[in-house]
Formats: structure tokens, sequence, C-alpha cells
């Protein structure tokens, strides 16, 4: 009886347990271990000390994931940011349909990713997609969209006789093909975040403001913008890590082999996947989940030492 | 007073205008969608849509391991759960933090060791593979935590003096006390195991065993041109999460802004 009571507590952990210790554990601690090995369809060979490392230094395509995945990150962030927030600002207070716009908007972030991306690859298509159409129907030059490798920044100054080259050139239109898909597909999450976020402020302060005769722009920049702080910073580091993790809108609009037109949609996550199941080339394919996991976890740091300091908990 | 209305009238206007655009631009690629579905063969586009590949059993297959996936956390989930919440016991700090950890790895991160277990373990291309290693979840772990904690202990003390057992205890007063997380919980699930693509993708080959996503990923690579088949699978695909979603609409998103978490 007294050892029941023991090793009670240990019986309804136990199922929970094995499987994160199997499934998590295990695994994450083995990403680590084979980044230090030669592991490849044939098996182990033996561990290479930092051999993996050194070869992703001298690896073009590699630095170009990382390049492509830099350029989503710092494409969507900020806009599944600002828009989600706007949207969210024009939906607080009693609004008619108020219900009915959250679900439309909504609507996107339950649908998969695959069935997302097969829609907007024909919504993209450059041929007979229905955005072209439309581009043509209002006398606008069609675009190539996913299929086009030039840097929308080169693609925006050519026509000045300016042309920037390698990162000046910017993110393909490709990439950015799917960056916008990506801000689409989140910003109704973003939104509802932020409502909730917003309609955790107080009125009082609103009334505050009011009878000192605040306008629209001073309520929001010294009161809605710090106590809403909590929110943008959770949105913040949340938004970060899912584009840092994108793969199914990539495999699915730009399938391999390959990752878009030349490369520019090849991003980190996509790359790494090419490497374990297509090469089965584990050892390298761990080192660079490594360098993703060690990139992420300094951005989360210092994410929090920055912006945390400024986050202001009422 | 007339200027005011008139001002708030404007205002309003305004403000429906920017919901009106974003609504229209959430809404197209969904109409266009169903729209492109129906052009040229009609509704025919579905029935070979469906024919062409085995869709009926891509949608079976996520059916049976999205119901497993589930039932299995719920259990796990909460059997873990109670114990984090209620019992003391040696190590149980270090284990939650255990658990936690592996939330703070994303999972493209150590996919390669996975299939490497899964292979040792003779499960890969097994629905052992696509079933077993979801069948708890750390975040839905931590929301059972979260609950349990808030129920009174007294309520605990009363009912051993009735004679009650802890796992009786758990079905007959805590459980039903955690109707909503449960159905977070349910939710959560069902729809991350609905829409998941890259494990299967990894772990599955052969086309018995493809789940939805992964049928319509490979569906979309054979037929690029077809658009109205591919629009047809995509629409049929889309639909049961999107009936969830309307039906339980207001859950879900409480859920997604309560505990904010993404796929």
């Amino acid at each position: 009886m007294k050892i029941r009571t023991k090793l009670g507590p240990y019986f309804y952990i136990l199922p929970a347990l094995i499987i994160v210790l199997v499934f998590r554990t295990l695994p994450i601690l083995s990403s680590f271990t084979a980044s230090f090995t030669d592991y490849d369809i044939g098996g182990f060979h033996g561990f290479v000390g930092f051999a993996n490392y050194a070869r992703m230094l001298s690896d073009a395509r590699f630095w170009q994931s990382v390049l492509n995945t830099v350029f989503f990150v710092l494409g969507v962030v900020p806009a599944g940011l600002l828009i989600p927030l706007f949207l969210a600002m024009l939906l607080r207070r009693k609004l008619a349909g108020k219900s009915f716009y959250r679900t439309i908007y909504f609507l996107p972030v339950v649908t998969s990713a695959v069935a997302i991306s097969v829609v907007w690859t024909w919504l993209y298509n450059p041929e007979a997609g229905p955005i072209n159409q439309i581009i043509t129907a209002l006398g606008g030059e069609p675009l190539l969209w996913l299929r086009e490798p030039r840097g929308i920044f080169e693609m925006m100054l050519s026509p000045l006789g300016i042309h920037p080259k390698g990162v000046l050139a910017g993110p393909s239109l490709a990439l950015v093909s799917l960056m916008m898909v990506s801000v689409w597909k989140s910003t109704g999450y973003n939104t509802v975040l932020f409502l909730a976020g917003l309609e955790n402020i107080d009125e009082t302060y609103y009334e505050a403001a009011k009878l000192d005769g605040a306008g629209a722009w001073g309520t929001f920049r010294h009161i809605t913008w710090p106590l809403l702080s909590p929110t943008t910073y959770y949105v913040l580091i949340m938004s970060t890590i899912v584009s840092f993790k994108t793969f199914a809108l990539v495999y699915v609009m730009t399938p391999p082999p390959g990752g878009g037109p030349l490369g520019t949609t090849n991003v980190m996550v996509f790359y790494l996947f090419q490497k374990a199941f297509d090469r089965f080339d584990i050892g390298y394919a761990s080192a660079i989940s490594v360098f993703l996991f060690l990139i992420l976890l300094s951005l989360t740091i210092a994410q929090r030492r920055i912006a945390g300091r400024r986050v202001y908990y009422s | 007073m007339m200027l005011l209305n008139r001002r708030t009238a404007v205002k309003s206007i305004t403000k429906h205008f920017f919901l009106i655009l974003g609504g229209i631009v959430m809404l197209l690629p969904f109409l266009w969608m169903v729209n492109t579905s129906l052009q040229q063969g009609g509704l025919s586009n579905y029935v070979e849509a469906w024919t062409k590949v085995p869709f009926g059993r891509y949608f079976l297959n996520t059916l049976f391991v999205t119901l497993l996936t589930v039932a299995g956390v719920l259990v796990t989930a909460s059997l873990a759960a109670y114990s984090f919440a209620t019992m003391k016991y040696k190590g149980r700090n270090f284990l939650f933090l255990l658990f936690l950890s592996t939330m703070m790895v994303p999972q493209p991160v150590y996919l390669a060791p996975s299939y490497v277990i899964l292979a040792k373990l003779g499960w890969i291309n097994t629905y052992m593979a696509l079933i077993i290693p979801w069948t708890t979840n750390v975040f839905s772990i931590f929301l059972f935590r979260q609950h349990f904690k808030t129920i009174p202990k007294t309520l605990y003390e009363a009912a051993i003096l009735d004679g009650c057992g802890r796992l009786k205890y758990l079905w007959k007063v805590v459980l039903p006390l955690s109707k909503p997380v449960i159905v977070t919980v349910i939710l959560f699930n069902i729809i991350g195991s609905w829409n998941s693509f890259m494990w299967p993708l990894v772990v599955t080959h052969s086309e018995n065993l493809r789940v939805l996503q992964v049928g319509l990923s490979y569906f979309n690579q054979e037929q690029s041109s077809n658009f109205e088949l591919l629009m047809a699978a995509s629409t049929f695909s889309t639909i049961p999460l999107v009936i969830l979603f309307l039906f339980v609409q207001k859950r879900i998103v409480a859920s997604y802004s309560r505990s904010g978490i993404k796929d």
C-alpha cells in the first residue's frame, strides 16, 4: 500500500514521459551529437569534430538559405505586426459586424498551409492566374510571381537605370510572393491576439486622456502602445519563430528540387529538409539544425533583453 | 450635436471601409478557389479529383490518425498534468522543466534524428509513426496543469474522506470541472493533426498511408496544370475544418487568443 502511494505519481506521468523522452528529448539531444558525426544513408561513419560546421561555412547554398530566411523574417514580421494591429484598432469597441469580420480574418489561420499553398500557386500563375488577369485588365504588366528570380529592388530600380546586385537586389519576387501569403495566413491570428490585448486595457485611461484633451495619435502613442506592449512583444517573438520555421509554403509553392527560381526561395528549413531526406545527409543536416536553433535561441534572448525592457506590465 | 453625429458616422464608415477591404483580401482566395473548381466540368471536377487519386483513403487515414492522436493526448496529458498539479514527489519540478524545455525547440530542428529513431524502431511507413509520437503534447499538459491548479484542495480532501481514490477523483471531479480546457485541447490537437504536413511527409512513403495534406501536395505536383481539379481537391480538403471552425468559431478564437499558440 505504501509503495503504491510512493510510486503512484510516476504512474500518472509515465505515458507522457516515455513519449517526451523518446520522441522529443532524445532526438533533440541527438541532433547535437549527430552534428559532429558523419551519418548518411550507409549509417554511422564516426565522429568528425567540427567538419560539418566547417562545410557550412563554405557552402554557398547554405548561406543563400540563411540570407533568404533573413529576408523572409524581416519582411513578414513587421508586416505581420502592423497590419493586424491596425485591424485590431478598428475592431475594438462595439462595432456592427465585429464577429463577422473576425471570422473571415481567422479563416486562413485554420486552413492548412498545403491547401492554401495550392490555391495561391494558382492565383500567382503567370499565364492564366487571376492576379495577372486583373493586372492586365487594369493595363499593367503581368509578373512572373513565384517564377521570378530577380530581386524586387532590382526590378523597381532597373527602369531608372540603377542595377543593384547581390544582397542589395533584395529578395526575389518569388520569395516576396511567399512572404505575402505568410502574412495573409497569420493576419487573423495576430489580429485576435492584439484584440485581446486591447480589450485588457482599462477604459479609465482613455477617459482620462479624453479629459486632458489628447488627440487620437497622442492617445495611441502614450496609452495604447505602451499598455499593449506585452502583446506586441509576444506577437513579435512568436512571428519571428514561426517565420524561421517556414516550410510547407516553400515546399508546396516552389517545389523541390531547387527551392524556387535560382534557389531564391530556398530557406533554411527547406534546405535542411533536402539535406536530410533527399540526400540523407543526417550529420550535415543536424549541423544546420543546431545553427538554426542557436539563431532562434539568441534572437529570443536578444528580444527579451532589448524589447523586454520596454515592455510595460500594468 | 448634428456635427458630432456626422463625425461619428464618417468615422464608422471609414472603419468599415478598411475592415471590408481586409475582409475581401482574406476571402477572395477562397472564392477564387471555389470558382475555379467549378469551371469547365462543374461539379464533375470534384468527382474526377476524388477518383483520380484515392482521396477517400487519404481522408480516412487523416481521420484515423487525428482521432487516435487526440484521444492519446487527452489521456496522457490529463494524467501527467494531474500529477504535476496535485501531487508532491521527487523530481517533479525537474520533470516539468524537462517537458517545457522540449517546447523551446522547433520541430524541424530534430526532424532528422526523429527519423533515425523511428527507423530503429521499425516504424517508418506505419501508422505507429504517424500516431504514437503525437499522443502527448506538452502544451496541452501545460494547459491542463494551469487549470487543475485552480481547483480547490478542500474538494480533494472531502472526496478522500468519502473514500474516493485519486484516479476516481480525476475522473469524477476534476475532469468534469475542466470542460473548457478539454475542448481547447481537443480543438488544438484536431487542427494540428489534421493540418500537419512535414512529419507525415517524412515518415511515410506508401500511398496507402498518405494523409490528406501529403496526398494534396503530391496531387499538386502531378496535376500542376490541371487547375480545376486542384481547386476542387483544395476545396474538399479545406471544408471539414472550415465547417468545424464555423461551428465552434468563438471557442477556437478564444482558445487561440487565451493561450497564444500556433501550428
